[in-house]
């Protein structure tokens, strides 16, 4: 988990400095803060089980095990990217390691993931499907859709809020009525459970309950972790709408730094350790930041592919 | 050959695709007993209620969960019990389920069939009479099909269901009871192919749906005139047959196309630029078009036969083109 988070925060501090640069298009989120979140949730879930996430999914991506190289090339909307261009970040997809989608209208995997689960159920594996939004996101009418059928259906779900307090730059409080959303998991009559989401290990433990429970056959969960975002809304936002305070408040509980001090209490790593785990990730952002860079970009007329099996006139 | 009607057609490709393959199954409000026309009823009977699955009133999570189901192995058909519902889940079906190939480069297939009950009759009233079939064709990533017999709805629900991409079958409501013959044997309509389905040389009526029979009363009727029509019914308009329908059109020199929905913004206005485009040199006479008015779907009887375009449409157009 350690080294997925410092992947993750690496590979998007190198997006943000790109994209500072003019090399990747478009918009993008930042999950800087919360890897825990991404890591922790990860960690239990297999290769084969699925994930669907949101408009700021690059950590998700990464922590489900998608390929570096592939998320960096789509950012920059090369060829080589694992959508071929077509996604970019909000709606990037590695179908290979179960990751069916960054979403770029949120709240949509809340009513995708019932379905995933029953799939699952019919085809009689044991993968569990998992989807995470965002609290802004648990308010639109899809999560109450989604978690009611989940729940009827008794489907291995696990919902996961990422709560980071902020919807753009709406406040929590302005937005979410009931101040809980692991609590709406009672109107279902599914677990709900409140973590700390800056800390990896509570979000994992958590998480692993869940996943058993659901591979059990024991139906849904609903997980609200509760987290910071270090970055704006999206990269160039002013963040006019808060403190500095309140960022400095959540860098003081980085996740990631907690994670290391934990792991160096429990004498699990130690600085040298820790340098070559480093300096791994440092080769491996560097790795995709070449790729994308010296990879090609499509071909216009690339434009009309992919849209159907058959048919590729696109009439 | 067996004379089915237009709701015991589907029922049966429902049916015999769903024994074809355990992977197929339905999904909607109220499906376990076939309401609100029937195209469902005894599967539940059959093949038990894993798979004829009564979902509750949640219109983004039954085709959320069906995109959700088909990207992950599934093949599932969805009743969308009145087209008009479809709003409640547009998101799912404009965003989702149109854009997952494209956006994530191929990489995932969403084989999903769509069964929309849709059109004007019985003085439903606005939330359950009109026909958007235009609505989808707008929106790349669809396939989208409209039969307008037994045989056709049969087949193209067939290959619907086969189809690795998302389709869309438009069944108008006014058909469910109409009778017509059925082929014994499993017969698959191909996407993409038009069907003449009567022969003529002065006029090419192109009809979609309930308006092709309208069509072919309205060639009755001008027949005794000395008029001779041809009716030709794309049957899917995405994928669109051009070089069938442009065929007809350079044999009658003489088009007019007939639909139920909004004159606004339509099919057949798509169509007319494609004919347009194809067989300008060929044409007669400019295009005439036979469609609803732009409103919705009125109550009250003589409201809604004022909306409803017919035969007596068809024939006004067709003299005019011909004159
Ligand atoms: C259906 C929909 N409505 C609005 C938006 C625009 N939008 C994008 S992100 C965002 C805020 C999301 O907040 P939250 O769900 O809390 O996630 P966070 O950004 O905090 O991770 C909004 C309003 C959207 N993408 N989709």
């Amino acid at each position: 988990m350690y080294a997925t988070m410092l992947r993750i925060r690496r590979a998007e501090e190198r997006a943000r400095e790109l994209y500072a640069a003019g090399r990747i298009p478009g918009f993008i989120h930042l999950s800087i803060g919360q890897e825990a979140v991404a890591a922790g949730v990860c960690a239990p879930l297999q290769r084969d089980d699925y994930l669907l996430s949101t408009h700021r999914g690059h950590g998700h991506l990464i922590a489900k095990g998608g390929s570096l190289r592939g998320f960096m090339a789509e950012l920059y909307g090369k060829a080589t990217g694992c959508c071929k261009g077509k996604g970019g970040s909000m709606h990037i997809a590695d179908a290979s390691v179960g990751y069916l989608g960054a979403n770029g209208v949120l709240t949509s995997g809340c009513v995708l993931a019932p379905g995933v689960g029953q799939s699952i159920q019919m085809r009689g594996t044991d993968q569990v499907a998992v989807t995470i939004f965002g609290d802004g996101a648990a308010n639109r009418g899809p999560f109450h859709e989604g978690v009611n059928l989940a729940a009827l259906w008794k489907v291995p779900v696990v919902f996961v809020c990422e709560n980071n307090f902020w919807a753009s730059t709406t406040a929590h409080d302005l937005s979410t009525a009931g101040g809980s959303i692991a609590a709406r998991a009672a109107g279902y009559g599914i677990p709900g459970a409140t973590v700390d989401g800056n800390d990896a290990l509570a979000v994992y433990l958590a998480m692993e309950s869940a996943v058993a429970r659901a591979r059990a056959g024991e139906g849904p969960s609903l997980i609200e972790a509760r987290t910071v975002r270090f970055m704006g809304h999206f990269e160039g936002d002013p963040q006019g709408y808060r403190s500095r305070g309140e960022v400095e408040g959540g860098r003081q509980r980085d996740p990631i730094a907690r994670l290391r001090a934990h792991l160096e209490e429990a004498k699990l790593l130690d600085a040298a350790h820790a340098a070559r785990v480093a300096a791994a990730v440092e080769a491996e952002v560097q790795d995709a930041v070449d790729f994308a860079e010296s990879s090609p970009l499509p071909a216009p007329e690339d434009a009309l592919q992919d849209l159907f099996v058959h048919y590729p006139w696109s009439d | 050959m067996p004379v089915l009607d237009f709701g015991d057609a589907l029922n049966l490709a429902l049916r015999e695709e769903m024994r074809r393959d355990p992977r197929v199954y339905c999904i909607g409000e109220d499906i376990v007993l076939g309401v609100p026309f029937g195209v469902t009823k005894g599967l539940a009977e059959e093949f038990g209620p894993a798979r004829v699955r009564n979902a509750p009133i949640s219109e983004a999570a039954i085709v959320g969960s069906a995109m959700g189901a088909a990207i992950t192995g599934l093949v599932p058909v969805v009743d969308m019990h009145f087209a008009d519902f479809v709003t409640c889940a547009m998101d799912e079906v404009a965003n989702q389920i149109a854009k997952s190939r494209y956006m994530f480069g191929g990489q995932i297939s969403c084989p999903l069939t769509l069964r929309m009950p849709y059109g004007i009759g019985k003085s439903a009233g606005g939330h359950h009479s009109n026909s958007v079939e235009a609505w989808f064709v707008n929106i790349p990533g669809l396939k989208v099909c409209i039969p307008s017999t037994p045989a056709d709805a049969r087949g193209l629900l067939k290959t619907a269901i086969r189809d690795p991409d998302p389709v869309l079958i438009f069944e108008h409501r006014g058909l469910y009871r109409v009778t017509g013959e059925v082929p014994e044997a499993e017969t698959l309509v191909p996407l993409g192919l038009a069907d003449v389905k009567r022969r003529g040389i002065d006029v090419t009526v192109i009809a979609t749906a309930r308006m092709v029979g309208e069509s072919l009363a309205a060639a009755d009727r001008l027949a005794g005139e000395g008029i001779s029509v041809e009716v030709v019914d794309p049957r899917s308009l995405v994928p669109l047959d051009r070089e069938g329908l442009a065929a007809s059109v350079r044999k009658t020199h003489r088009v007019v196309i007939a639909e139920e929905g909004p004159m606004r913004g339509s099919v057949g206005a798509w169509l007319a630029w494609v004919i347009m485009e194809a067989c300008f040199d060929d044409l007669d006479a400019p295009i005439a078009r036979v469609a609803g008015p732009n409103i919705p779907i009125p109550f009250s009887p003589p409201l809604e036969a004022f909306a409803t375009p017919g035969a007596a449409d068809v024939v006004d157009a067709i003299r005019r083109v011909v004159k």
